[in-house]
């Protein structure tokens, strides 16, 4: 965050205490909150609205990875799945047997979060690799049992349609209205987070990815400390999945398969492991980067060619970009794009002066 | 002159070309009068490449010829293709693209974004086709008002496979048929209308699932061809399946001519792979015509895509020569711009989806000429089309029709549509 430290005085806890104690970030924020609450819905068409919403979707879900990969240490190449058992889950409970969407949000999360837990126990005996694999095998087991289970139901698409979700009788409907909705919920999301990481279960977890052994001997329970990263993590996922069901009006087990799991983890690697603003800020560049590079191929293109001729080009020119736009962000800087930022603000901390 | 000025010449001339690249992708793309936008999802990038590079193609070029014969006169349509790599997110933004540019029809690609685009497509009034995946349930269109299956669904061509199975068995008994599926909600869909057929003819059958993806599937053959000894095999295969299947059956020394793949399982790749020789005699369902390449344009539509290249002095486009998934293209492109055609008719120039699906939903015994495809006859209730489908048979290093175009059981079908599952 934009920031200078000088003439910060904290005179009481309270002030010790805030999330932004300098005056600057807090303008920031308010800034920010003004422009993305006020601001963008007012100027915004219906289409850019949509393309927030899928941002705003897969930046909870970049940050819930985040907090097991970059905080935790723990790789998890399950993500995806833990979405599509909060999707069912709320999809079964809200258009099947008729509860409150709210009840069925928070019971989809929870559900994702019992889920993740189970999956999470081998974490206390292997590490790195071999965990990535016990993951992977929830991802084939999950999608198998929603594909297979009798007690889910879906008919021959294997999916559950329902109705969007009304808030004191105003039905969710347009991107307008669920632009409101995802936000106020990835806020949400933000701010645990933020916080989390100031608590001692939110250093436990830094102390167990920077090596374990040490924190268990300061008194840290691992096992446990891994476990709950496991369940907040799988929550985060699972309300995801809540949010893309009641976003589509359908849950549908399609949409969480294994490369939605990568996806996920190179917009973490992209953006930056262990920073919540990094898992933004790679869920927006990985989400974003295939669209806006397809709309410009496609205009610059439109002046030379028919439609029908860029459509063959574009496609494979914009894969060409997109991996390479990866490579490059990745060699300049391996930090992520959070470290870019941190670059930026670093230089104004201490404007006029090159360094301190 | 000096290096140095050359340099920063050189450099600044790159920069304006930058620049004005950058204001050609912001500023460009003219509209011109009177145009009526399709919408055209397509994956030439991700897991369906293999038929979305086909197919798309096969799309444009029907449009091309559409508008060059000035079929609604004074008006062209421009389909809008976006690529979406198979990814749920990007199909939903390339959907919202769509209807920002005000498409009047959205030719969809793939099952997730078929299910999770349902919901919308009648929020915002815009229809939806999905030939050949999607949910066979959409051909309700009481149910899904705005989703048009538009050629024979899974229920369909489960129901056509036993009927040409019925119609060319001369055994005394009922045959025994094993039905081979890709183990995925498509791959049991088309359970409840065998479960019907079986009781109502009374054959013996068995399903053998294949687990994803596809590609070991030995055990199930033995399964089939030494244990259950089935006369006929029905194979419901994705990607790379189709052609394991062949190979294993081949190598049971399983008659090919006792196999009839769905319509996913028979594309020119899928064959070539295994063998044209090895596979001589397998049947495959489809819903358009097959069995054309570029060099042997043998049907009228084709021939007339040919031309209009030729007078642009271009040969005939190579993706003709996979005919199976091209020719699918042009076929959901005449039944888009049929609908157009006939709402411009009804309502003049200013439609919107709403005119359009009316318009679809009046599409009534229309084919293209020569066999091409079955005769669609759409209604408010069966946006499916009829459901009709034609056996190929491959045969000598190509495909030939095995049959007329045909329904089979459509009452069967019909009962669990009108169910709504």
């Amino acid at each position: 965050m934009l920031n200078r430290e000088t003439a910060t005085f904290k005179r009481t806890y309270a002030e010790d205490m805030a999330l932004y104690p300098a005056p600057l970030p807090r303008y920031t924020i308010l800034v920010l909150l003004f422009l993305f609450f006020v601001v963008v819905p007012l100027v915004s068409s219906e289409y850019t609205l949509g393309v927030a919403n899928l941002l705003g979707i897969a930046s909870f879900g970049a940050l819930g990875l985040n907090l097991l990969v970059g905080y935790t240490g723990q790789i998890s190449i399950g993500h995806a799945a833990f979405m599509s058992v909060g999707a069912y889950t709320s999809a079964m409970l809200v258009s099947i047997m008729g509860l409150h969407w709210g009840l069925g949000m928070i019971a989809g999360g929870a559900a994702a979060a019992f889920l993740g837990m189970l999956v999470g126990i081998p974490s206390l005996r292997i590490k790195g690799l071999y965990l990535a694999i016990s993951t992977l095998a929830a991802q084939l087991i999950i999608e198998w049992g929603i594909n297979h289970l009798p007690f889910i139901p879906g008919g021959a698409g294997g999916s559950i349609y329902m109705d969007k979700p009304s808030i004191f009788g105003f039905q969710l409907k347009t991107n307008l209205s669920f632009y409101y909705f995802i936000y106020v919920v990835l806020v949400i999301g933000i701010v645990f987070a933020l916080n989390l990481f100031r608590t001692h279960l939110g250093r436990s977890m830094i102390a167990v990815r920077d090596r374990d052994i040490a924190a268990e001997i300061i008194g840290i329970n691992i096992f446990k400390v891994k476990l709950t990263a496991f369940g907040i993590a799988s929550f985060y996922a699972g309300i995801t999945g809540v949010l893309y069901t009641y976003y589509f009006g359908v849950a549908n087990y399609e949409a969480f398969t294994l490369v939605v799991s990568i996806q996920f983890l190179a917009m973490i690697i992209i953006g930056g492991l262990g920073s919540v603003l990094g898992s933004v800020f790679g869920a927006v560049f990985i989400s974003l980067l295939p669209i806006v590079l397809d709309i410009f191929l496609r205009r610059v293109g439109g002046e030379f060619m028919e439609e029908s001729q860029i459509a063959a080009i574009t496609t494979q020119i914009q894969l060409m970009l997109y991996g390479g736009l990866i490579m490059l962000f990745l060699v300049v800087e391996p930090d992520g794009l959070r470290k870019l930022w941190r670059n930026i603000t670093d230089y104004f901390k201490v404007w006029p002066f090159p360094y301190l | 002159m000096s290096i140095e000025h050359n340099r920063r010449i050189s450099r600044a001339a790159a920069a304006l070309a930058t620049v004005a690249l950058l204001a050609m992708g912001l500023f460009g793309g003219a509209v011109s009068a009177k145009e009526y936008v399709i919408g055209m999802q397509c994956d030439r990038s991700g897991p369906t490449k293999p038929v979305g590079a086909y197919m798309c193609p096969g799309f444009h070029d029907y449009i091309k010829v559409f508008n060059k014969k000035n079929t609604i006169p004074g008006s062209t349509i421009r389909v809008m293709e976006i690529d979406h790599g198979y990814q749920v997110p990007r199909g939903i933004e390339a959907y919202e693209r769509f209807k920002e540019a005000g498409a009047v029809s959205i030719a969809l690609f793939g099952t997730p974004h078929t299910v999770s685009l349902t919901p919308k497509l009648t929020e915002d009034q815009i229809l939806g086709t999905s030939p050949g995946f999607g949910s066979a349930a959409g051909a309700n269109g009481e149910k899904f008002p705005f989703l048009f299956p538009l050629a024979a669904s899974y229920w369909s061509q489960a129901a056509s496979a036993v009927k040409f199975i019925q119609d060319n068995w001369k055994g005394a008994k009922q045959p025994k048929i094993a039905y081979m599926y890709y183990d995925n909600p498509a791959g049991r869909e088309p359970f409840p209308i065998m479960d019907d057929l079986q009781k109502m003819l009374g054959f013996e059958m068995e399903k053998y699932a294949v687990p994803a993806p596809g590609i070991e599937m030995r055990p199930q053959v033995l399964d089939v061809t030494r244990k259950f000894k089935a006369d006929w095999v029905m194979g419901q295969f994705f990607g790379r399946a189709p052609t394991v299947s062949l190979k294993e059956f081949a190598r049971m020394g399983y008659p090919r001519d006792r196999m009839i793949g769905f319509v996913w399982a028979g594309g020119e790749s899928d064959i070539s792979v295994a063998g044209w020789e090895q596979s001589e005699g397998y049947y495959t369902i489809q819903f358009a015509w097959v069995g054309s390449s570029s060099k042997n344009l043998n049907q009228p539509i084709l021939q007339e895509i040919a031309e209009v290249y030729k007078a642009e002095g271009k040969p005939a486009p190579e993706e003709m020569d996979v005919s199976v998934y091209y020719n699918r293209g042009v076929m959901a492109a005449a039944v888009h711009a049929e609908s157009i055609r006939w709402a411009v008719g009804k309502y003049g120039e200013k439609i919107t989806g709403k005119e359009v699906k009316e318009g679809m939903e009046n599409v009534k015994n229309f084919a293209l000429p020569g066999g091409f495809m079955a005769p669609v006859t759409m209604s408010g209730q069966d946006h499916e089309g009829g459901g009709a489908v034609r056996i190929f048979q491959v045969h000598n290093g190509g495909f030939r029709p095995a049959t007329d175009w045909f329904v089979g059981y459509r009452e069967v079908v019909m009962k669990h549509v009108a169910a709504g599952e």
